[in-house]
């Protein structure tokens, strides 16, 4: 399973990347240009590239963050590594949820 | 415990020692960035979330934010991740092309510091 949560923590780095980038870009755009949230929104809703970029956007950075952090708890806490993994694989699902819920905020 | 069998000889140093090593420090830096990151990254969604109710939520949100210390937040925000992007750009180095670590650590520093710099001139941000 390392082997596998390693190659999905560098494959999900990879992806998250370029979706990093142009989201910065974008945030710069929105924050200078001092759009509102109803004309971010304008923008964002209805839109079915929106929808899918930051979904894949949601799917990595989960897959991201929930393999570095069982890494951050495996080395600095005290748990065991079986709870490790099972505390992640949950706080994991639980931020995909609330990713997904986000995306629907925003494009739906 | 000091290690026995390594293959650089910088690790067979005492602890103290080994926590100042240049690897070490940059391993430090893309950890404490990515913690971070990792628990900003769940208040995002949640007010991202604030949308369901409505664009007038989400402004409101984005009201209160509309200040200086908040914009220090988001400023602090964006240094992290380019820390913990150029952390991991340093470990592909190392890990896939075989990089000497003081090369890959100067190089990922000095392009993060790059990014850096053109991310104030982006937002404008005179120095």
């Amino acid at each position: 399973m390392n082997l596998a949560l390693y190659v999905a923590q560098r494959v999900s780095a990879l992806i998250l990347a370029p979706l990093v980038l142009v989201h910065i870009g974008l945030m710069i755009y929105a924050v200078n240009g001092g759009l509102s949230a109803g004309e971010i929104l304008g923008r964002t809703q209805g839109s079915i590239g929106w929808a899918l970029f930051y979904s894949v956007f949601v799917m990595a950075a989960v897959v991201h963050a929930g393999i570095g952090l069982r890494n951050v708890l495996a080395e600095w806490s005290a748990l065991p590594q079986r709870a490790v993994d099972i505390l992640m694989f949950v706080a994991s699902c639980a931020l995909l949820t609330a990713g997904f819920r986000a995306v629907y905020a925003v494009t739906a | 415990m000091t290690p026995t069998q390594v293959s650089d000889v910088s690790l067979r140093l005492p602890l103290a020692a080994r926590r100042r090593h240049q690897g070490y420090v940059a391993f430090l830096l893309h950890r404490i960035s990515g913690i971070a990151l990792a628990v900003f990254l769940p208040l995002h969604f949640l007010t991202l979330g604030l949308a369901i109710e409505g664009a007038d939520e989400l402004q409101s949100f984005l009201d209160v934010a509309d200040n200086v210390l908040a914009k220090v937040f988001e400023a602090g925000l964006v240094f992290a991740l380019v820390v913990h992007v150029m952390g991991g750009l340093r470990l592909m180095l190392l890990e896939w092309w075989h990089w000497d670590q003081q090369h890959a650590f100067w190089l990922t520093a000095s392009l993060g510091a790059g990014c850096v710099v053109a991310l104030m001139f982006a937002l404008s941000i005179f120095v």
